[in-house]
């Protein structure tokens, strides 16, 4: 019941939400999301002690209503450990995203929040969903909102970019809906009986495909979150969308959605295919590593931060993408804990490009410089997310990129060695852009320069507190999905 | 089926007609529905049958009429449109629709069809002082008569060959012929009423009058002669597919012809749709293309009139039916207000009327198929039931032309959010509240397919 709440509450609060004009329009949907927040922390609370128990997959706080019944397709939803990890994410950001935004006045800015809020809804069911074609259903919904905020509010290319955005994604994910359709024709009847096949989780689970259809049926699923996290070469989509957007739909799309991405592949198709997983186990590490090696090289030379910072969440993405497929316990760990660490650090270096950009109106690093002595709050809020990306210890980045490179090195030693660059090319790169920003000699844009105000603070705040407590204390989370990563882990080698 | 009498004989007043009009479609609705559940029942001894796939399919097409009718209002205002004469012609042509879903007897389908079909020329040609408007009546009364005597001619084979006009019968005297020589008279009848019904659709490769005619016909007609046309054409077709000609005697026939027309169906509407400048041109192709899709289900049917199958055929039907409708009335309002009707047309439309913006948004993804709306379930249910038939490689060539499509339905989409009009064209188009809440209605109806699904999954 709490998770269907979970699920409602944005939805309602977006629909609500055109009963508030201007600006009250933007302190409801904050009210709402902070709302969600806490529910969702309630449930973590709840759940916080059984969900530790080791290789327990089964969901928890499952509502399972019929949907189509003579398809036998339900809305069922649940979470486990890993589910609840997300939600959190989910709901800690988008309170953040939407308190960074207040800055802007977005024109239609009922409707401009409405739409976060709806996206949260097809986030939280991703990350709930029990049935295939629910978690397809949730995955576009999450895609429709997010497309609008890049579109209607977005740079001036926006037209062209968020076309090739909606087509990459829409295109990958029929894939997996036909991947989906193909395994739902193997499964067999609802325990009803009303129909011959189902499509929930735990029938999926159960196939036991034979190898040669495992090799296909893999590519159809991992189209979708291939294009969605992105894995080289399949994000040509992913820096000019991410400048072009908004900056709270770029937060959006970089702190939560590739997400989905990552969590799709531990949940909808490690366990379902892992034969197919086992063939094609290390074409997807040399892309992941080709990914994270490519990835920072052009984030060396970029001009402009905003697509820095793009580019730097590739190559780190690549390193996520290959701890989910050394298939290791350190791997998955890491990929989890990592998912919440970058949903954090990203977000926060995207709010201070946008900050500096408000003031300067420019986000070419060779334009600006000298600005920490009229910002030093600034300042320091940069070098501690800056650290956080770098993987400092003590930082939530370590935890996650130690546990990510152990990972891969477990299962090969050479991909673990070059993976590992990826924390000295992103020291390279990061530090690179906050010496030149920050630092330097005095640009034109240094003397009016001023310092965050309350309402940053604000949204920087929580963000750095975050940074610090999973670097110090990463086990409450690593608990969290501990559980969730054994099941999985224990569903690939059943086979 | 006598509630088909009640439409005739209504006249006068010009003002008064359209709640009239109205108030007689929601009336004949009501009634429709009374009729569910109820069992087969016969009328005319025996030609015509109301069992709940007629009730069905009557409650899309009256539906369909009943949120269209609005938007006449712009006649009803014009002193020189005969809108009695509208009004009573589109009655007429609901008449044929209704007995093509009902019909069991090939009279009735042939004069159906002719009910329904001479009421469209006379309609497409309306604005008589427009030469496409009377290029498209002249174009599509010449074609439609050529095809109509093509699917007369096949209806006489088949009668030569079997002895009657009783689907029921066509359909025991085609497997088990008196004379074995007569088969060929009964195969080649069987494909010229295939040619027929073909026409009747806009499918390929007989869809050439469909994007001239759609485009000369006012824009208020064409919405009609791409739902209700379509939903009894289809209704009619599925029942001579099922009813008549089983897969067990004709497949080896009609089968590949079939398939064939699909695939050409679904790549000329696809690819014809992407090369289009004006909106209603592209409507135009769309609609071509849906045929296209249809063309699968019926490609794949199996089992019963009334089952799972027939059932995702209605319910594509009805979301195509209100997406349509809702592409057209807006349309409709745009270009009477900007006087173009290509995309450029609708540029900044989100800006001086965010409803019409959000309501033809919400059509454009509903007829490209995405989730959240009913165009996704139309299709995922349609697709479903061929994949279980074991038609993959059709509906992958199905998936492939809808991810095309995905192309074209974006481009309004793009034009209205993320475009802005210029100075001329920057104005709100005038839109009355009753307009509004029909949109607003049908935008709601989609979206509660497309959630909901469940709620018309089982019906049939």
């Amino acid at each position: 019941m709490l998770t269907v709440l979970l699920l409602l509450w944005p939805v309602t609060a977006a629909l609500l939400l055109h009963f508030f004009k201007g600006k009250s329009a933007r302190v409801a949907a904050l009210g709402a999301a902070l709302l969600e927040f806490a529910l969702a922390l309630y449930a973590a609370g709840l759940s916080g002690a059984n969900l530790t128990q080791g290789g327990d997959i089964s969901p928890k706080f499952e509502a399972n209503y019929s949907w189509i019944p003579s398809a036998g397709i339900s809305f069922h939803v649940g979470m486990d450990g890993l589910s609840l990890l997300l939600v959190l994410l989910t709901t800690l950001l988008v309170p953040i995203i939407l308190l960074s935004a207040f800055r802007r006045n977005f024109e239609n800015e009922s409707v401009f929040y409405a739409l976060v809020l709806f996206m949260q809804t097809g986030l939280i069911g991703v990350f709930t969903a029990q049935d295939a074609f629910l978690f397809y259903f949730m995955w576009e919904v999450a895609l429709i909102p997010i497309y609008f905020l890049a579109g209607v509010w977005g740079g001036v290319e926006r037209a062209r970019i968020t076309f090739k955005f909606f087509l990459y994604t829409i295109i990958g994910s029929l894939f997996m809906l036909a991947g989906f359709v193909y395994l739902y024709f193997q499964t067999g009847p609802t325990v009803d009986g009303l129909s011959a096949h189902n499509a929930s989780l735990s029938a999926f689970y159960n196939l036991n495909l034979p190898a040669e259809t495992q090799l296909w049926v893999f590519w159809l699923i991992f189209a979708a979150f291939a294009v969605k996290m992105p894995l080289f070469p399949f994000h040509t989509w992913q820096p000019d969308t991410y400048t072009d957007a908004p900056a709270p739909a770029t937060m959006l799309l970089a702190g939560i959605m590739l997400k989905m991405g990552i969590y799709g592949c531990m949940r909808w198709l490690l366990p379902v295919v892992p034969l197919g997983v086992d063939y094609w186990q290390n074409l997807i590490l040399i892309l992941a590593v080709i990914g994270i090696i490519y990835g920072a090289i052009i984030a060396i030379r970029q001009p402009d931060m905003k697509r820095l910072i793009a580019f730097s969440s590739l190559s780190h993405v690549g390193l996520m993408i290959a701890g989910v497929f050394s298939l290791t316990q350190l791997g998955l760990q890491g990929a989890s804990i990592q998912m919440l660490a970058h949903g954090i650090n990203v977000v926060g270096l995207f709010f201070i490009a946008d900050a500096i950009e408000r003031r300067t109106g420019t986000r070419n690093i060779a334009d600006l410089g000298g600005l920490t002595r009229q910002a030093p709050v600034l300042t320091v809020c940069f070098l501690v997310l800056l650290l956080g990306t770098v993987a400092l210890p003590l930082t939530n980045g370590f935890v996650g990129e130690f546990l990510l490179l152990a990972g891969v090195y477990q299962h090969n030693a050479w991909l673990g060695a070059v993976a590992g660059l990826t924390i000295i090319l992103s020291a390279v790169y990061l530090l690179r852009m906050f010496q030149r920003v920050m630092l330097g000699p005095d640009s034109a844009h240094s003397a009016t320069f001023t310092d965050l105000s309350g309402a940053e603070l604000a949204v920087l705040v929580p963000l750095i507190v975050l940074v610090f407590w999973i670097g110090v204390f990463p086990n409450m989370f690593l608990h969290l999905s501990e559980g969730s990563v054994l099941g999985i882990l224990g569903e690939v080698v059943k086979r | 089926m006598g509630l088909g009498n009640l439409f005739l004989g209504f006249r006068r007043s010009n003002r008064l007609l359209l709640p009239v009009m109205m108030l007689i479609l929601g009336l004949v609705l009501t009634v429709n529905f009374l009729d569910w559940n109820q069992g087969p029942q016969s009328f005319f001894s025996g030609m015509l049958t109301i069992d709940n796939f007629s009730v069905a399919f009557t409650g899309i097409v009256l539906l369909t009429a009943l949120v269209l009718v609005p938007f006449s209002q712009k006649y009803v205002l014009d002193e020189e449109a005969n809108l009695a004469e509208y009004y009573s012609l589109l009655l007429f042509s609901m008449v044929g629709a209704i007995m093509l879903v009902s019909y069991n007897h090939l009279l009735m389908l042939f004069l159906g069809i002719e009910i329904l079909s001479v009421a469209m020329y006379v309609l497409a040609g309306s604005d008589k002082r427009n030469v496409r408007s009377n290029e498209a009546a002249l174009k599509y009364f010449l074609m439609g008569a050529f095809f109509t005597g093509i699917l007369l001619f096949g209806m006489a084979l088949v009668y030569g060959a079997t002895g009657t006009f009783e689907l029921s019968s066509i359909s025991f005297a085609a497997q088990n012929p008196v004379n074995a020589t007569l088969r060929p008279m009964l195969y080649i009848g069987m494909l010229l009423m295939l040619l027929g019904m073909a026409f009747k659709v806009g499918a390929a490769p007989f869809h050439f009058w469909t994007p001239d005619v759609y485009e000369g016909t006012p824009t208020f007609f064409t919405a009609f002669m791409s739902t209700v046309v379509k939903v009894a054409g289809f209704a009619a077709w599925l029942k001579l597919l099922v009813q008549a000609f089983p897969a067990a005697s004709a497949q080896g026939v009609w089968l590949p012809t079939l398939t064939a027309m699909c695939v050409l169906t679904l790549l000329v509407g696809n690819v014809g749709a992407v090369a289009q400048t004006s909106v209603k041109r592209m409507l135009a192709y769309s609609s071509i293309s849906h045929a296209g899709y249809l063309l699968v289900a019926l490609v794949a049917f199996n089992g019963a009139l009334e089952g799972p199958t027939a059932n995702g055929i209605m319910f594509y039907l009805l979301a195509y039916s209100v997406a349509t409708v809702t592409a057209f009335a807006v349309l409709k309002l745009v270009a009477d207000a900007r006087h173009r009707e290509d995309y450029a047309g609708f540029n900044g439309l989100a800006k001086t009327n965010p409803l019409l913006a959000f309501c033809l948004t919400i059509s454009m993804l509903s007829l490209a198929g995405i989730p959240l709306t009913g165009g996704f379930f139309g299709k995922f249910f349609v697709f479903m039931a061929a994949v279980e038939n074991g038609y993959i490689g059709l509906v992958v060539f199905a998936v492939v032309m809808s991810m095309v499509s995905i192309y074209y339905y974006l481009r309004p989409i793009i034009a209205m959010y993320m475009r802005d009009a210029d100075e001329e064209t920057a104005v709100p188009v005038p839109v009355t509240t009753f307009q509004s809440g029909a949109l607003l209605v049908l935008a709601l109806l989609t979206v509660l397919l497309g959630v909901l699904p469940g709620l018309l999954a089982g019906v049939l």
